[in-house]
């Protein structure tokens, strides 16, 4: 596994690409967008959020990995049923984690 | 969570064979076992959604479910005889290279019996420094050298014990001192204990423990030669042992092991005149290197002595060994085929499947290929949870599915080629006869892309089988297994051979039945992506599982050591047949450019496609653009993609039909396509970072025609089988059943 990125996040310069993301969460991305995905996507195993399929194709849970081999995930009590959802509420999770603000989008970015 | 799993003890079958399925529940229910045939194994409601076939069987049944183990760990286990159980005084000796010195404690070399204490146990200590266990009498007395060994640094170690003085002697001398770090040392002590004789084997990387298999402290890390004497002898006999045998010692040497000899069996060959051959069990590995290696030769053909180590895990696992709960035969009738023993029990489903092939004389015109090396090689992965960074790779979250959870819950049951052990090393052997529970029907996989069916290997295949079926194509089904074994002769009688959607694993034996039947007027049909990437070798003895050596360059999940490049079991240099001078290229036309496991995207029509020898393929497809739907991320070009090339053997007759676009920046060309690092790798800049559609002729009217894309056969079944991707892959087949020769008009 790659070590992880060392790009600090800025919440202000990078608000634009927060608000790209939350517009698509997959697919095509800016370079900006991608420099932020690699720090979170490449977080290191160890409490890395994971969704749990519940009911396949209709269902997942939130949960956190326990980064060892044989020790259970975590499941939290959150649930989606659209997998783009859950790209932005993880995004938002690590967006807090990683600058300690949570993430406000400007109105007219709101989705 | 699985409440079921479960193995066939073969994998494919003609009618008259004989298949047991190995059990096993995870409490004691009943189960309901019934035969079917699986036609489409994708369940994704945007699909055509889940098809099987319920038969008629003698197996139909209910049947009383027992747990059964599976006993990882691998060591080497010499029969109880009578001049080890004559030991009296004795000196062990053996080079280790341990790769978990503080991983608790770990057995060298043991002759323990646990009910009576008895015996002695040559240990790496819960400190990380070499020990010894000497037991008599109902007590156990340890020395330890009391200095912890260094990760992955040869060590000379061993224990000389005396009996008529009742004194130890132990000893950790490392290879190659280092200033500052204490890790070498020698101990002597007189003991209070006599060591008590007993009848237990004598073991290598593991002793006599608690775990199910009643073995336990299993090794991680090299043992390279070693030896017994049945005196004690001091340290510079000990050293003598080094290399030949000095003539006075000669008489002294109860067991002198040679891992460097039979590399290719399960045998650990003594030297010595007792002949006590050890045998390796649950596959370490072997054709490693030694102590002694010098990097002056890389190929251990040269001198297989430098190649004495074999290396240990204690998560090595081939035959969980199952007793079996019922066996099937194949009836004369049975068409050939996708077909499982389907077991429902305890709110679970297990589908535990194989194939069945046509009575010889009864073949159709088309057979479909299963690349079983590929299941195998993709068996059991853990990418997911702790297989690194998959969700960097894929750029979206991880999904977790109950087989990954159940994986994570059961270490027993191995990895897969893209795995490493316990100790960081990859998994280079991976087999069949263990549940591979992520080779089923409805098992999504971490690389199949966003949201859709999310399938890979076994699971995506069935996209071809459930096309082929919904056009009444008569076929039939085939595995490389049968390929490599029974070779070109099971492909003759066929018009068209159709491959899976991932062929990615060849031995040189399936490699070379497939071009006999290409060079020989076959028609090839190759309906996937990263086709014939890495080479890799069956046991010649042992069934149902394969060896991977990950050397230089391609897209490694971890990388073979410096002087294990060589396979193990048929001496050939292992890697990427690119780099064995076998390019893809050259047998399909395309070979594996980029990949990435978030979107799919579509191929743009090209001029060739116009051409009047390509008519054919574009009968009725008014688009230029193809693919850009499907299952598998939503489009026909993704996943891994395989482009064209003549500086890379593409054939100078092909036509480059297509090529797809607009891939997302995942997707990263393949590291064997660059030399300098530079920016720009990804398929938002890099032209070679793409799928191309091929078709070419060959001599004696065969011909190829590959797509060069995983995804492709997840796009077949949209808008109920009519689209472009459907009718281009109709097309193709239909011309390549009619036998006349291809012409431009």
């Amino acid at each position: 596994m790659p070590p992880p990125s060392i790009y600090r996040i800025n919440p202000i310069r990078d608000l634009a690409f927060a608000i790209e993301f939350m517009k698509e969460p997959v697919g095509h991305h800016s370079p900006g967008l991608q420099r932020i995905l690699h720090v979170f996507r490449g977080e290191p195993l160890t409490d890395k959020y994971v969704l749990v399929t519940v009911t396949p194709h209709k269902k997942w849970q939130l949960a956190r990995l326990s980064g060892e081999r044989g020790k259970p995930l975590r499941r939290l009590d959150t649930f989606y049923s659209c997998l783009k959802e859950a790209e932005r509420d993880v995004f938002r999770r690590r967006w807090k984690e990683a600058t300690g603000q949570e993430l406000v989008l400007p109105q007219q970015a709101e989705i | 969570m699985l409440t079921i799993t479960g193995y066939p003890d073969r994998i494919y079958a003609r009618p008259g064979d004989t298949i047991r399925f190995m059990v096993s529940c995870e409490s004691e229910i009943t189960y309901r076992a019934d035969l079917v045939r699986i036609i489409c194994g994708d369940d994704n409601p945007d699909g055509p959604g889940y098809k099987e076939e319920e038969l008629q069987s003698d197996i139909n049944a209910d049947y009383q479910g027992r747990k059964q183990h599976i006993h990882a760990g691998s060591y080497v286990s010499v029969s109880d005889a009578r001049p080890l159980r004559a030991l009296d005084s004795f000196t062990v000796q053996a080079f280790i290279w341990p790769t978990t010195p503080l991983k608790g404690k770990q057995a060298l070399i043991s002759k323990w019996d646990a009910a009576s204490n008895s015996g002695f146990a040559l240990i790496i200590d819960e400190t990380g420094s070499l020990a010894i266990d000497i037991g008599g009498n109902g007590a156990i007395e340890r020395v330890s050298v009391g200095a912890p060994l260094q990760l992955k640094r040869w060590y000379r170690v061993g224990a000389a014990y005396d009996a008529a003085s009742g004194t130890v002697r132990i000893f950790q001398i490392p290879m190659l001192a280092v200033p500052d770090i204490a890790d070498g040392g020698t101990k002597e002590q007189r003991l209070g204990v006599r060591m008590g004789s007993n009848r237990a084997a004598l073991l290598f990387a593991a002793m006599p423990g608690d775990k199910p298999s009643g073995l336990d402290f299993y090794y991680n890390g090299k043992i390279d030669g070693p030896v017994i004497t049945s005196r004690a002898l001091g340290e510079g006999d000990c050293e003598a042992l080094i290399g030949q045998t000095p003539q006075r010692l000669a008489f002294d040497i109860v067991g002198r092991w040679d891992f460097s000899k039979r590399m290719d069996s399960q045998i650990a060959c003594d030297l010595s005149v007792n002949r006590l051959d050890g045998k390796v069990v649950n596959f370490p590995t072997r054709a490693m290197t030694g102590w002694n290696w010098t990097g002056e030769i890389m190929n251990y053909n040269e001198d297989p002595s430098q190649w004495g180590a074999i290396h240990f895990h204690d998560d090595d696992v081939y035959d969980a060994g199952w007793e079996s709960d019922f066996a099937f035969t194949v009836p004369a009738e049975l068409k050939s085929g996708i077909y499982a023993a389907r077991l429902r029990g305890g709110g679970d489903e297990e589908h535990v499947w194989f194939t069945v092939g046509p009575a010889p004389d009864e073949e159709s015109e088309i057979a479909l290929l299963l690349p079983i090396a590929s299941y195998m090689a993709y068996g059991n992965d853990r990418l997911g949870m702790d297989g690194g960074g998959a969700e960097l790779l894929n750029d979206i979250l991880n999904v977790i599915n109950p087989h990954e959870i159940f994986l994570n819950d059961h270490v027993e049951y191995g990895g897969s080629l893209y795995d490493a052990h316990s100790d960081g090393s990859g998994i280079c052997y991976s087999s069949r006869l263990r549940p591979l529970v992520n080779m089923r029907p409805k098992r999504q996989g971490t690389l199949g892309g966003f949201g859709g069916s999310k399938l890979w290997q076994f699971a995506a295949d069935t996209h071809i089988t459930d096309w082929l079926e919904a056009k009444n194509f008569k076929y039939d089904v085939l595995t490389d297994d049968e390929l490599h074994d029974r070779g070109y002769q099971i492909l003759a009688p066929y018009k068209v051979l159709i491959t899976g959607t991932h062929p990615e694993y060849w031995s040189t034996e399936m490699w070379d039945a497939f071009d006999a039947f290409r060079q020989r007027g076959g028609r090839i049909m190759y309906l996937g992506g990263d086709g014939w990437y890495w080479r890799i070798a069956y046991h010649p003895e042992f069934p149902g599982i394969v060896e991977l050596r990950r050397t230089e360059s391609g897209v490694r999940a971890w990388p073979a050591a410096p002087g294990e490049y060589y396979q193990s079991f048929d001496r050939r240099q292992g890697g990427l047949w690119s780099r064995l001078g076998r390019a893809p290229h050259g047998l399909v036309g395309v070979g594996f450019a980029a990949q990435g496991f978030d979107i799919s995207s579509y191929y743009k029509r090209l001029p060739d496609s116009y051409k009047p020898e390509a008519q054919f393929v574009f009968e009725d497809v008014d688009d230029e653009k193809i693919g850009d739907f499907g299952l598998i991320g939503g489009g026909a070009a993704g996943l891994e993609v395989d482009r064209s090339g003549g500086e890379l053997g593409t054939p100078p007759n092909a036509l480059i039909l297509a090529k797809s676009e607009n891939h997302t920046n995942t997707y990263l060309m393949v590291p064997e396509e660059f030399l300098e690092t530079a920016p720009g790798l990804g398929a938002e800049e890099h032209v070679n970072a793409r799928a191309d559609m091929v078709f070419f002729t060959m001599p004696n009217n065969g011909a190829v025609f590959s797509v060069g894309s995983i995804s492709w056969a997840g796009s077949l079944s949209h808008n109920g089988y009519q689209n472009n991707v459907s009718q281009i892959t109709e097309n193709v087949l239909n011309r390549f059943l009619d036998s006349s020769p291809f012409t431009a008009d």
